[in-house]
């Protein structure tokens, strides 16, 4: 595991991010063990308090779940996880087409430029 | 967790010759944190630290320990690594460890052997053949391995190659026990800001900021390094 961080963001967010990429690209699977507090902090060098916000920010959107003395897991409501997958795609889009529209290209233009771009990829 | 692990109230230094060391200096520290207490050099770290770990005295005010005033009772619960290495050039890693069991009640024996390993350390190395990277991870070592409630390192990682400060940083986070608090003081915060709960920015002896790390990267979208660097500039 590691991670790129950006100082200047709030690390939990940042690994919150990281862990449901991971979730939503099936590295992590529905009823998946998650590393301890303890582990992933010595992995990514941070702050035990930090992962531990994380883990609970996580739990509060209900991804991942606490089963009492056993750890962590990751949900296996499917659909919850879906909702994760189409919340981070609509945060990339937003942040996409805000970010055209300030380069001043019309909606029509955004649609097109789209298309000739995923037809190249 | 422990609350006001470390109380500091209006505290005071002036050494002999005038210099102002520290002005009305109030701190907070629960249990269960690491601190980063951050200043330029000559900001005044070293002398709040000293003063915490009652090798010497405020001029004027207090500071309390676990709810008890800095003295016997206080350093039995306190470990402080000084800036300067506190193990004699004749010594084996092996002495430097017995002398501080013997020294200490609370030293753990077994974990400053796991904690040497980790940091690739030999018993039978001689501490004069030791590198400065080398020496401070021994220090650090030595300072972590008893069971304290406060740690306070002093410059752990000033001086020393990116290698070993790599390793020192994973040692700390590795080793921490989390009912206590470590206060780590330093100037270079980039390498060091993600391990931090909470930073206290000491600037000419007086207290500028105490504030929680993601904290201050949510209010103001800065690194700690940065809103460091604004502050001290000149």
């Amino acid at each position: 595991m590691s991670i790129e961080f950006d100082n200047n963001l709030p690390i939990y967010l940042q690994i919150m991010t990281y862990l449901k990429k991971e979730i939503i690209i099936g590295k992590l699977q529905p009823g998946d063990k998650i590393p301890s507090v303890r582990e992933l902090a010595s992995e990514l060098q941070i702050n035990p308090n930090t992962v531990q916000r994380t883990f609970q920010e996580l739990e509060r959107e209900g991804i991942v779940e606490t089963r009492r003395g056993l750890g962590r897991y990751v949900t296996s409501e499917e659909s919850k996880i879906m909702a994760i997958k189409k919340e981070m795609a609509g945060d990339l889009l937003e942040r996409f087409i805000r970010g055209m529209q300030e380069l001043g290209f019309k909606d029509q233009d955004i649609i097109s430029i789209v298309e000739d771009a995923v037809k190249q990829s | 967790m422990v609350e006001n692990l470390l109380q500091v109230r209006s505290v005071n230094k002036t050494y002999a010759g005038g210099r102002r060391a520290l002005h009305d200096i109030n701190l907070n520290i629960h249990g269960g944190k690491i601190i980063g207490l951050l200043g330029t050099n000559g900001s005044g770290k070293s002398t709040l630290m000293k003063i915490a770990a009652g090798l010497i005295q405020p001029s004027t005010g207090g500071v309390e320990v676990n709810g008890k005033p800095v003295g016997l009772e206080t350093k039995a619960i306190v470990s402080f690594m000084p800036d300067r290495p506190v193990t004699e050039p004749w010594m084996k890693v092996s002495d430097a460890v017995a002398y501080f069991k013997d020294f200490y009640e609370d030293f753990n024996v077994e974990k400053a052997r796991n904690m040497l390993e980790f940091m690739n350390l030999k018993a039978n190395d001689r501490i004069s053949s030791l590198s400065k990277g080398m020496n401070e991870r021994l220090q650090l070592t030595l300072a972590l391995s008893r069971e304290a409630q406060l740690y306070m390192l002093d410059e752990p990682i000033g001086g020393v190659d990116p290698v070993a400060r790599g390793k020192i940083l994973d040692a700390i986070v590795e080793f921490y026990n989390e009912d206590s608090s470590i206060i780590i003081s330093t100037h270079l915060v980039r390498d060091i800001e993600r391990i931090f709960d909470e930073v206290i920015f000491i600037r000419n002896g007086e207290v500028v900021m105490h504030d929680e790390v993601e904290n201050i990267r949510l209010k103001h979208g800065k690194s700690v390094d940065e809103m460091f660097k604004e502050v001290y500039a000149e």
